[in-house]
């Protein structure tokens, strides 16, 4: 495969992500990759559910005291949409639209930039409105691991699309790079798999009780 | 080994073909995400409106569950051809993590 | 220009330098074996130690607190840094030829994944020389571990993180290179089982591994960053690491074992000259075993409390394990019935471990029976138990192995008089000191005491496990031994040493070039060699594709710089809960700033790999001699 090789929207291919045998190789094993980290979060999820509202003999605080449904409601929004402009990036991608690939995954890098805005300032307002810091129970370390490690995923994803998009931003889109962009919005894409469970189980059902 | 990749300019008619496929794609992908966000807006409603939770828990695990699988089909491609493999060992994943969330919430002692 | 003779040419320095950024598999394959080997010392001198210490009763050899230490260190060292690491070696050496395929998927992370397994296995044995090793069993139940004092469970928690990391990228790494690499032809079904179990131990990986990842970094977020999951009095349940290490850990011994009964299943094959009996019937139970192996790890909980009803569940699905593993025993005896055997060193090995294991499987199904199992648990007999599955299934895997790819992988015979004194040494060893445990757990004796009262009965059965001990610690010697003198006298062998291969690895030379094969091979079926050399093809394969151009990945030494950072990131996660020291933060961010740094350079930089031109191909000469 020739790193340097042009191509048009009419040479490209219709999968420029699984075209070479180092994409299929990427794309197989980042599915089975996300397959373990189904895995480890559902541990996270389990062990939140196991200790929700555990904490020292006369806690206070409950989920459904701590949790307010606007901000999560927005946090949900900005993931979603990202999760769609993410797709309309890959869209582009197999187009070979260079340039709207980019565009796309940019708005997508800002609407993830956001969601874990909101996140700091929410983490923040319970440690200074509640005291309910990380030791402060079990069931505070569960909460902050789970929703902390899905946190961690977005910065780690917003890294990724920021070094990658650098990384290529002058030389176009090949067969060697398809995949690896193809890789980042699965990622992506798993990451709002894994909020949307965050937030049916730990904010909508802990509102609920 | 296929290190080498054929490239093969289309035809006009070929790459129209695929250009309307791939706007097709892309309409059915803005659907899906208009579903949901529809799905999100029912979810945080049942619980602002304060229903029963026995109603009102399995019903968003549901709601969460169809979102899941919109994700994975509609905008991971996994409805697409070649993903047979992939997907196999995802739902593998599934089922094991489905074990742990039950043990967790059955015998942990409480 | 093989790569040894490449090797002998360099000077020392170049040649730990090749060692240290290699990618090719048959090298990473080598160093598994070497520091595997190392760790299995290692691991051995403990037991060595544990031996002295019970052979007589009231011993004071060592103290109870350094005894703790060496039984935890001894299990903790065996399965995760001798047993994991010396089947990776194997399955690095020998799946990629199997298959036809010139590296694996990913021979980058391949390089990684050895790194981190290394960086962490020195990262938890340096707890011996910095304030004492880790004191809560192999299995660091919580409520004793959040209690042991000093450093030593924190070596165990950060040391296993980070050579459980490289066992997941290594898991992924070669389930992606048995789905995606498989040279044209070899369809699933044409498999041969060492690869089939690789690829089922993989995806066992790639699914258990994450749960231990969870329940360490709980461990470590507890112990050492203020978390409570497992502190009782803040809310915490300490059943949670429960059961995360036995979702963990009963997966664990099958992705030990499953591999073992790929090297046994070829041995069979090869040494009774006959195709596997039941091929298919063979591989449907291991993809049974491997999902059974998910759902029944409660079983070690049974004396936790769980209620009948889970015991009860896990006891009928554990039971359920005993039929697709007693389908595999039948077939071996039936690969074995009528077939024109030759003892060889590695078939000794194999008819030693039918008996061994069905041993072991037999204790493993009394132990289902919950009931029974109140008053099994934590006996000796429970110790007898697990060392006859792994020493009786997996090590003597591990060591059949040796001598049957010994020849591949390092193109010169191990001995076959040593190597049988070696067999009979070590099975003798073996029985004498696990078979009588049994009756020492029956008798009532409770496993992890560092002394025992004399006159209850235990002290003969006690020594008379220990001499056969030191039978194993001679049978290890004389391997050693047995390698030293054949790697002086160093004979070299051709494609086909055993002569009865059946499969692609050996019918390519012994060691195979770095590119393993010139052409790729077309299978026409299972056993394909075996095939070829049936229909008198002198050349050994059928080819897919005429001599042409080879495509090579470059080496590099990111993934040691990658690993290193993590290993000096973990000393200052280490020290920071102690408070008194400065360093400790700066320290964690300056291991995590190489190991994101290193990640960056390896994004930022294409790495395209090189091309072996035809020209040169050609230029090596025609085929490789026969055998």
């Amino acid at each position: 495969m020739d790193i340097n090789k042009q191509y048009s929207a009419q040479t490209w291919p219709d999968h420029p992500e699984t075209a070479t045998l180092e994409g299929k190789n990427k794309f197989v094993g980042f599915w089975l990759f996300l397959g373990g980290e189904t895995v480890l979060f559902a541990t996270l999820f389990a062990t939140y559910l196991a200790l929700k509202d555990k904490g020292p003999s006369g806690m206070e605080i409950t989920a459904s005291q701590l949790f307010e449904l606007p901000l999560v409601f927005i946090m949900t929004m900005l993931l979603l949409t990202s999760s769609l402009t993410s797709v309309y990036a890959m869209f582009h991608m197999r187009s070979y639209n260079f340039r709207a690939m980019q565009a796309w995954m940019a708005v997508t890098v800002l609407l993830g930039a956001a969601f874990l805005g909101f996140e700091i300032y929410e983490f923040n307002h319970y440690v200074h409105e509640f005291g309910f810091t990380y030791g402060h129970s079990a069931f505070s370390s569960a909460f902050y691991t789970l929703v902390g490690t899905h946190g961690l995923h977005v910065a780690i994803g917003l890294g990724w699309f920021i070094l990658l998009m650098i990384r290529n931003a002058k030389r176009g889109l090949n067969l060697y790079n398809a995949s690896k962009f193809y890789t980042i919005s699965l990622y992506w894409h798993f990451i709002d798999v894994v909020w949307v469970f965050i937030f049916t189980v730990v904010y909508l059902m802990g509102v609920v009780g | 080994m296929a290190h080498e990749v054929e490239t093969r300019k289309k035809t006009q008619a070929e790459f129209e073909y695929a250009k309307r496929k791939r706007e097709e794609e892309m309409r059915g992908q803005v659907a899906t995400f208009a579903l949901m966000i529809f799905l999100t807006l029912v979810a945080f409603t049942a619980v602002a409106a304060d229903f029963s939770a026995y109603y009102v828990v399995p019903t968003i695990l549901l709601l969460a569950a169809v979102q899941v699988g919109l994700q994975l089909y509609y905008f991971m491609h996994a409805k697409e051809k070649g993903h047979g493999t992939p997907i196999f060992f995802f739902y593998g994943g599934l089922l094991i993590a489905f074990t742990i969330l039950i043990t967790f919430v059955t015998i942990i002692w409480i | 220009m093989s790569s040894t003779a490449q090797a002998q040419k360099k000077g020392f320095g170049a040649t730990l330098w090749d060692y240290l950024t290699t990618v090719d598999h048959k090298k990473i394959a080598i160093l598994y074996l070497v520091s595997g080997g190392f760790f299995f010392v290692v691991g051995g001198i403990e037991a060595m130690l544990i031996r002295i210490q019970l052979a007589v009763p009231a011993n004071d050899f060592v103290s109870a607190g350094v005894y703790n230490q060496i039984m935890t260190m001894h299990g903790t060292t065996m399965i995760f840094l001798a047993a994991m690491p010396l089947l990776f070696a194997f399955m690095n050496a020998v799946v990629p030829l199997q298959i036809g395929a010139r590296d694996v998927a990913f021979p980058f992370l391949n390089s990684l994944g050895f790194w981190l397994f290394f960086f962490g296995g020195v990262f938890l044995n340096l707890s011996w020389f910095l304030g004492g090793a880790p004191d809560a069993g192999w299995t660091s139940y919580a409520s004793l571990a959040i209690a042991s004092g000093g450093h030593g469970v924190d070596f165990y928690a950060l040391g296993l993180q980070i050579s459980g990391a490289g066992t997941l990228i290594a898991g992924i790494n070669f389930l992606v290179t048995i789905i995606n690499m498989r040279a044209p032809g070899m369809t699933y079904m044409r498999m041969p089982m060492f690869t089939w179990t690789t690829f089922i131990a993989s995806a066992l990986i790639l699914f258990a591994f994450p749960p231990l990842t969870v329940g360490l970094f709980f461990l470590i977020l507890d112990r050492m960053f203020f978390a409570n999951f497992f502190a009782v009095e803040m809310g915490g349940n300490t059943i949670i690491w429960e059961h995360l290490f036995w979702i963990f850990g009963h997966p664990e011994v099958y992705i030990l074992v499953l591999p073992a009964f790929g090297i046994f299943s070829e041995i069979f094959a090869i040494f009774s000259r006959k195709r596997l009996f039941g091929y298919s019937a063979l591989v449907f139970a291991t993809i049974l075993i491997g999902f059974y192996g998910f759902m029944v790890w409660a079983h070690h909980m049974f004396t936790t409390g769980l209620g009948a009803t889970a015991n009860a569940i896990f006891a009928v699905a554990t039971m359920a394990i005993a039929v697709p593993t007693g389908v595999k025993i039948f077939n071996w005896l039936l690969t074995i019935w009528g077939g024109n055997i030759s003892f060889s060193t590695p078939m000794l090995y194999a008819l030693g471990f039918i008996p061994s294991f069905v041993a072991g499987g037999v204790t493993g199904v009394m132990q289902a029976v919950a009931p029974l199992d109140y008053q099994l648990h934590d006996s000796y007999f429970i110790v007898a138990h697990f060392h006859y599955v792994i020493v009786g299934g997996v090590v003597l895997a591990l060591l059949g192995g040796l001598h049957l790819y010994w020849p591949k992988m390092f193109g010169t015979m191990l001995s076959e008089k040593l190597g049988k004194i070696t067999f009979a040494l070590f099975f003798f060893g073996f029985h004498a000191t696990f078979f009588i445990q049994h009756f020492l757990g029956l008798l009532g004796m409770p496993r992890r005491v560092y002394t025992f009262v004399g006159d209850q009965g235990w002290d003969l059965y006690n020594l008379i496990s220990s001499v056969g001990a030191a039978f194993m610690a001679l049978g290890v010697i004389t391997l050693v031994i047995n390698i030293i003198m054949t790697s002086v006298k160093n004979e070299r062998v051709g494609n086909d040493p055993w002569e009865d291969g059946r499969t692609l690895e050996w019918a390519i030379p012994s060691p195979p070039p770095f590119y393993n094969f010139k052409q790729t091979p077309l299978v026409r079926g299972l056993d394909t060699y075996w095939i070829e050399k049936m229909e008198g093809n002198p050349e050994g394969m059928t080819y897919a594709e005429p001599i042409g151009d080879i495509h090579m990945p470059n080496n590099s030494i990111i993934p040691f710089i990658m690993s290193a950072g993590l290993f000096v990131a973990a000393f200052g996660a280490l020290y920071f809960i102690d408070g008194d020291k400065a360093w400790p933060l700066p320290v964690l961010a300056l291991g995590l700033l190489i190991t994101l740094g290193s990640m960056a350079a390896r994004s930022l930089k294409d790495d395209l790999g090189y091309h072996i031109h035809k020209e040169d191909l050609l230029k090596e000469g025609g085929q490789p001699g026969g055998h």
